[in-house]
């Protein structure tokens, strides 16, 4: 018997040690320097805040801790939706000017491996910028760095809450380079190929809302110089 | 006893590993997808939006928004913008994805009328559509891009707005919105 609980109890430490091990995985830091920084390329940069309440509206399946904006939105309760959230937002130049709008959809991915420190999102942007045309951005993200870094420390935290600096890419692929792929469809976009990054800025963040204060950047390689 | 501990410690590890490795973190519900063959090779699709049940949201500068708390922000360069969204239907009427309409008149684009069609167990298409209807009510379209099942699709997205006669003021129309999508793959295309 008292080896069954010293087995037991080792294997207790075992899972624990594992556990701590994911957690702490240094091969599973963050990326800081964008693939698009040595592409050459003109850049166009439309900023967003990712709080859902500064967001045009925001919907999941309504049992998060981070509620739909605004009130009555319809929440996606469905099986086949109910991973998925869709931000609608308004996207603002780099001087802080209005560039036009986007549509963010965001839904866990199958290919999550928290082994390899992947906490996969198959996300795709739908944009339109009424100055410059529309395009789409297809995307897959890891918010692992982002999970492990913000989004515990706030639950963990006895404030519920998190506070401090933090900048992260989230964009992983489909591009070899880490890059997302996008696909213009009108006006200075129409039938441009390229590809984007989307990075996020986090400075505060809440266990029971989600986060208070934190910046989206989608930066696009453009074929032409942009004003921005 | 320190031995059985060790053991322990190593069979924790592996528990933990193997149950990580086994058991799929993510696991979405898929709906059967309901494909017809097309003659001349590729597929058909039919996907539907019941209205106004399936409406998520509409957005627009001067009209009313829906859900009726939504702000729509006071942005000069959104013009005539319009952002809709929508849960989309199948064939069996079973909700399988989301899907966003937006249209306006752009300085550089001139008028456009785009969907993109999110399901989370397949992918999303996206697809640009002629801003005027033909005298059925339909808009054809290309599909501009696809993701993950739909990467390697090329084909058309067709839209028919059911019952457009029930307009409400705004513009925002009430019954049924169908699209129709005929895709084929891009290396059946080249052969």
């Amino acid at each position: 018997m008292k080896y069954a609980g010293s087995w037991l109890a080792g294997a207790v430490l075992g899972v624990l040690l594992f556990l701590a091990g994911l957690y702490y995985n240094p091969l599973a830091n963050r990326l800081t320097v964008s693939p698009l920084a040595v592409s050459g390329q003109p850049l166009i940069d439309l900023a967003y805040s990712t709080v859902p309440t500064d967001a045009i509206a925001f919907t999941n399946n309504g049992e998060s801790r981070i509620s739909p904006y605004p009130e009555k939105i319809a929440e996606l309760w469905e099986p086949t939706v109910r991973r998925t959230t869709v931000l609608v937002t308004l996207f603002t130049g780099s001087r802080g000017q209005a560039k036009g709008v986007g549509v963010k959809f965001a839904s866990e991915s199958e290919r999550t491996s928290l082994l390899k420190g992947h906490a996969l999102v198959d996300s795709a942007w739908h944009v339109y910028l009424p100055e410059s045309g529309s395009l789409f951005v297809d995307q897959t993200e890891n918010m692992w760095s982002y999970v492990r870094n913000i989004v515990l420390p706030a639950r963990f935290s006895s404030a519920d809450s998190w506070r401090g600096t933090w900048y992260g890419i989230t964009t992983t692929g489909p591009n070899a380079l880490g890059t997302a792929r996008v696909a213009g469809s009108s006006g200075r976009f129409a039938d441009l190929t390229t590809e984007a990054v989307e990075a996020i800025s986090a400075r505060a963040y809440s266990a029971l809302q989600g986060p208070v204060s934190a910046t989206g950047n989608l930066t696009i390689a453009a074929a032409e110089p942009a004003s921005n | 006893m320190l031995k059985t501990f060790i053991l322990g410690v190593a069979s924790g590890v592996v528990i933990a590993a193997g149950l990580l490795y086994l058991v799929p973190a993510v696991d979405q519900h898929r709906e059967a997808s309901l494909v017809s063959v097309q003659a001349n090779g590729g597929n058909t699709e039919s996907f539907h939006v019941n209205l106004p049940h399936d409406r998520i949201m509409f957005g627009a500068a001067d009209k009313d928004a829906i859900p009726a708390s939504l702000q729509w922000p006071r942005a000069e360069v959104l013009g005539d913008t319009q952002v809709e969204l929508f849960k989309i239907r199948n064939r069996n009427d079973v909700v399988v994805g989301v899907a966003s309409r937006i249209s306006g008149t752009g300085t550089a684009s001139g008028p456009v009328l785009e969907w993109a069609l999110h399901l989370p167990a397949r992918g999303t298409l996206y697809a640009n559509l002629q801003p005027q209807p033909d005298d059925a009510g339909r808009r054809s379209g290309r599909l501009r891009a696809g993701t993950r099942e739909f990467a390697a699709m090329t084909g058309s997205v067709n839209e028919r707005l059911v019952r457009p006669d029930t307009a409400q003021d705004g513009g925002v129309f009430e019954g049924r919105i169908e699209l129709v999508t005929a895709l084929v793959g891009l290396s059946e295309r080249s052969e």
